[in-house]
């Protein structure tokens, strides 16, 4: 199977272990990522205004990239770059006026047709959790993990469709194949302080704290997420959040879903 | 209750529906999103108090509220909305106006946490300048 692949700036820089351990999974399942030739940041955050679209001129150009590739699939790691370009892609598809002025000022003729999709859902519907099962190494069995969700690759509900908002349960499903066990807990969707971690520090570490000690009563040993800037903020916190505290062990390690793939399949 | 009709500011309140592309008086005032807020608890105007204010035309208060500046666009509040009211547009609209505007920019390089420099990920400056600067 044969996509292509936008890494994003994070991933090549802070995040290098998420591409790494994305990049040597996807070659150990059969699968390949060509990362495409040119690219930008797309943006980091999904224009949230009416009234510009320069913002989507970079995801737009990685998605002309992928079809004169001859690919009809982008895989995405990065959740934010994932918002960015799932929802630009629909509002493509979707919104007449929009699309004529970007392709007016690219000079294209982009109407949507690649698919955006994230490395989860490569491996969900068309790897297949059984097939991943069957090719573990190493099963993780005993590893009490807490999958973090966070916000980008869930919301909102109308745009992204890559699991139930309120309840999802892909990253269960994908442990549960690794052999390990998925800690449930109220606070793996709820939102880790984003970008107030660049400004309002004392905001994005209360809501840190209110994700740590969730997971952690329910038995968590480590948070499994899909997102640089949530590992970053889960973190970040951790030490001045555990000064605070009355529980010792508090101190969960946040790894990337990659990561845990790639220790699984023994690589 | 006497209403004032002078105090409202009818040209922001256009401004904010057309950059945002919300109708605000779509909203009926459940609280659904301030009761799911994840940060609600730092802001001084609660999510479906911005859509009264701006259904009232007190568009010049919510400029000044502390609110627009916590808001994390995590969205959980307009995937719960039963009117389909995008409250996390309205802030950006809010934000715009006072970005938009010379010395408006809420955060400056020099200001970032020292920890920012050391560890933080591109994907947050670059999220954390695209909300609080222009």
């Amino acid at each position: 199977m044969r996509y292509s692949y936008y890494p994003g700036c994070t991933l090549k820089t802070r995040a290098k272990a998420y591409e790494d351990t994305a990049l040597s999974t996807a070659k150990a399942l059969g699968l390949s990522l060509t990362e495409i030739k040119e690219w930008q940041c797309c943006g980091a955050l999904y224009p949230l205004n009416t009234d510009e679209i320069f913002s989507f001129f970079s995801p737009v150009r990685a998605l002309l990239q992928t079809r004169a590739a001859g690919e009809d699939k982008l895989v995405t790691l990065c959740a934010g770059c994932y918002n960015v370009f799932k929802r630009t892609n629909k509002a493509v598809r979707e919104d007449g006026e929009l699309r004529r002025k970007i392709n007016a000022y690219l000079e294209e003729d982009y109407m949507g047709e690649v698919d955006v999709v994230h490395y989860l859902e490569v491996l969900k519907n068309d790897v297949g959790f059984g097939s991943i099962a069957e090719k573990v190494k190493k099963r993780l069995t005993g590893r009490k993990l807490a999958p973090y969700y966070g916000c980008l690759l869930l919301k909102p509900r109308a745009e992204m469709d890559l699991d139930d908002v309120e309840n999802p349960t892909i990253f269960e499903n994908f442990l549960n194949a690794l052999g390990a066990t998925a800690v449930s807990y109220p606070y793996k969707t709820e939102c880790c302080g984003s970008y107030l971690s660049m400004a309002n520090e004392e905001i994005a570490s209360a809501a840190v704290g209110r994700i740590l000690n969730s997971a952690y009563k329910n038995g968590a040993e480590a948070f499994v997420v899909a997102c640089p800037l949530c590992k970053y903020n889960l973190e970040e916190y951790q030490s001045e959040l555990l000064a605070a505290s009355k529980d010792p062990q508090l101190k969960l390690p946040v790894f990337y879903f990659t990561e845990l793939l790639a220790e699984a399949l023994a690589l | 209750m006497k209403v004032i009709t002078e105090k409202i500011n009818y040209n922001l309140l256009r401004e904010v529906e057309e950059v945002s592309g919300q109708k605000v008086s779509a909203c009926f005032q459940c609280g659904k999103c301030s009761g799911g807020c994840p940060v609600v608890w730092g802001m001084d105007v609660l999510p479906h108090q911005v859509l009264r204010y701006a259904q009232l035309g007190l568009v010049d208060e919510l400029l000044h509220s502390k609110t627009l500046w916590i808001c994390a666009s995590c969205q959980t509040c307009d995937s719960r909305c039963p009117r389909n009211v995008d409250i996390p547009k309205v802030i950006e609209a809010l934000r715009l106006i006072i970005l938009r505007n010379k010395g408006g920019n809420y955060l400056h390089p020099n200001d970032l946490p020292a920890r920012v420099r050391e560890n933080a990920p591109q994907q947050g400056l670059v999220s954390a300048f695209r909300k609080y600067a222009k």
